[in-house]
């Protein structure tokens, strides 16, 4: 309070030369920039660009490598049956994260989902097409759960999502008792539990419906996130909680609801990985959750919350499919392909570091 | 002062655990006026400000928006009411557009099946409006609507959260520190778009530390102390040392102050 005993007036001497100082310090136009801060912008603007890009050039090089072998009608659509999982999945995870969240669960969530649809129709003969609702619904009951936890006792969501993991994964062995539901029992009894694994072909191209519902989730999700009132709060939640609360989104509610609905989306993924593996199988699927966040750092969205795009997540998965087929078409050890993921994960958490600085 | 106040508060009463926030605290804003909230660290305006814009509720007493009782138990019931506050961390989220942020809560659906059902923004109406709004204060330095909050300056952000409450804000805004942050240059602007607020017919409360810039730009001074409205003074009859000195209590407020 030092100066205000002494500055009795109430104009306001110093402010005076004010008149004469340089006035064009709020541009912030773009001639004066170099051509990398030009590209650090366009890349925070469009956050999926980058592993866009990656995608473009990794199956350049490999269709150079490898030539006609991989750029065929045929294994472009082998690879998106191979990620089509994944991106469910992938998806999935990409809302959580937005919400500067994790789910560690989403894995566990897919496969107790899948065993649900498969035990309600062989141990207890409900209909095929009412377990697979029992099944979502017990997708969405455990997302609901984490939601609860993370929204209103406002714990941490990587250690509720792990402990989740660990429950549902239990839950999954202890109800289904280890046992596996065949493929000819299902295709034979239940045919729609293979349903996403069922194909049509154009040409060459083999494409099964759970490419195609992956695809439309993605860009629905896209259309919710960007064209949305409630997409726009599942970026300013992930943002900053305080901010979007003060500016009247309920984020308790957002939470809940982000959380049941990527609930929902693995319940979904069981579903497809039914049609995926043939069978029901309680040990199918153990990595989705390492798999969904990887595509989702690969696709640039980053795990502070409220940044990236889910086309992103997209081609994440599609990076990761790439290289995975890749290479075992050129006939290297798997473990290259894991090796390079891991590069591709820290090389993307370095360009969402950089991308940030845009900002300061 | 003739008129009626426009958002009038008797004794408010505040407890958190042994601590009386706010002690049977007045307040009275009057239309089209600027009213300063002055009051040492802990005196309780700013219990007295979360009362009035919805953020806390208090225990005891009654405020009144143009006559009628009220009674928010959150920040959206007071916006709804037309009690629009710009919060001294702005309440923006960095990484959304300033249209996103200006509409953030309340945001215009498009006309027909598309807005209906498939409950898509109306994207060209918002930043239409968001544009509207900020080349009104006279803000249109900003180049870009669609432009992240974070590209901006402290001063930007601030202009941005103060166009907001003044787009949407009907009866009333309140603003806590709105120079605080803020270089001699940005602040000089925003003290103009309090101003520009005014002219528009828009009440202001004013919660600010910022001797100098109370007295520039308030109509009234209303003095905390205590947990409770000390005095209300004209600015024009005294000094900042009487103010600095009434708010402390080095000295006693004269009677015809108190009675305000």
């Amino acid at each position: 309070m030092g100066e205000t005993n002494t500055a009795a007036q109430p104009s306001q001497e110093f402010e005076k030369v004010l008149a004469d100082s340089s006035t064009d310090v709020a541009s912030f136009d773009a001639h004066d920039k170099t051509l990398l801060q030009k590209l650090q912008h366009f890349l925070h603007s469009s956050p999926a660009a980058v592993p866009l890009i990656v995608l473009v050039l990794s199956l350049i090089a490999f269709g150079v490598i490898l030539g006609g072998k991989f750029f065929s009608a045929f294994t472009m659509t082998l690879i998106l049956q191979q990620v089509a999982i994944v991106g469910i999945v992938g998806a999935a995870q990409t809302l959580v994260i937005l919400t500067a969240g994790i789910d560690l669960s989403v894995g566990a969530i897919m496969v107790l989902s899948s065993v649900i649809m498969g035990q309600f129709t062989f141990r207890y003969g409900f209909p095929p097409a009412l377990s697979v609702i029992c099944g979502l619904g017990v997708g969405a009951l455990c997302g609901y759960i984490n939601g609860t936890l993370v929204a209103r006792m406002k714990l941490p969501p990587f250690i509720v999502t792990l402990g989740m993991w660990q429950i549902v994964l239990a839950s999954n062995f202890l109800y289904s008792a280890n046992e596996t539901i065949r493929a000819q029992d299902i295709s034979a009894n239940a045919s729609i539990l293979q349903f996403f694994g069922q194909n049509f072909r154009i040409g060459n191209a083999v494409f099964t419906y759970g490419v195609v519902v992956m695809v439309l989730l993605v860009c629905l999700l896209w259309y919710v996130l960007n064209r949305t009132a409630w997409g726009r709060y599942v970026y300013a939640v992930g943002d900053d909680p305080e901010a979007a609360k003060l500016a009247g989104v309920n984020v308790t509610r957002m939470l809940i609801s982000i959380y049941t609905l990527s609930g929902l989306i693995c319940a979904l993924a069981g579903w497809a990985l039914i049609g995926r593996i043939g069978s029901v199988s309680p040990t199918a699927g153990q990595f989705a959750n390492i798999e969904s966040i990887t595509a989702v750092v690969i696709g640039g969205i980053s795990l502070f919350g409220g940044r990236g795009s889910i086309m992103g997540m997209l081609f994440g998965a599609l990076i990761v499919g790439v290289f995975s087929l890749g290479l075992r078409l050129m006939g290297t050890d798997p473990q290259w392909t894991y090796l390079l993921i891991g590069l591709l994960i820290i090389i993307a958490v370095a360009i969402d570091q950089w991308i940030r600085k845009v900002a300061a | 002062m003739a008129q009626e106040p426009i958002l009038t508060a008797r004794g408010l009463v505040k407890r958190y655990g042994r601590v009386t926030a706010l002690d049977r605290a007045d307040f009275d804003l009057y239309p089209g006026e600027i009213l300063a909230v002055i009051g040492d660290n802990g005196a309780g305006k700013s219990s007295m400000i979360k009362a009035i814009s919805g953020a806390v509720t208090p225990d005891e007493g009654e405020i009144r928006l143009e006559g009628k009782p009220i009674q928010f138990r959150s920040p959206m019931e007071a916006r709804q009411a037309g009690i629009e506050t710009v919060y001294q961390n702005l309440a923006l989220s960095p990484a959304l557009s300033i249209a996103d942020n200006m509409f953030l809560g309340r945001e215009i659906r498009k006309p027909g099946i598309m807005g209906k059902w498939f409950r898509s923004l109306d994207r060209a109406a918002m930043e239409k409006q968001a544009r509207a709004k900020l080349s009104e204060l006279g803000l249109m330095t900003i180049q870009n609507i669609n432009q992240a909050v974070e590209t901006l300056s402290g001063g930007q952000r601030q202009g941005v959260a103060v166009a907001r409450a003044a787009a949407f804000g009907s009866k009333v805004v309140i603003m806590d520190e709105p120079t605080a942050a803020l270089g001699v240059k940005e602040s000089r602007r925003v003290l103009e778009l309090i101003l520009d607020v005014r002219r528009r017919g828009l009440p202001i409360v004013l919660i600010s530390h910022n001797m100098p810039h109370v007295f520039e730009v308030a109509d009234r001074i209303h003095i905390h102390r205590l947990g409770r409205r000390l005095c209300v003074i004209n600015p024009k009859d005294y000094t900042m040392s009487d103010a600095v000195a009434f708010m402390t209590g080095a000295k006693e407020p004269p009677r015809e102050a108190i009675a305000a």
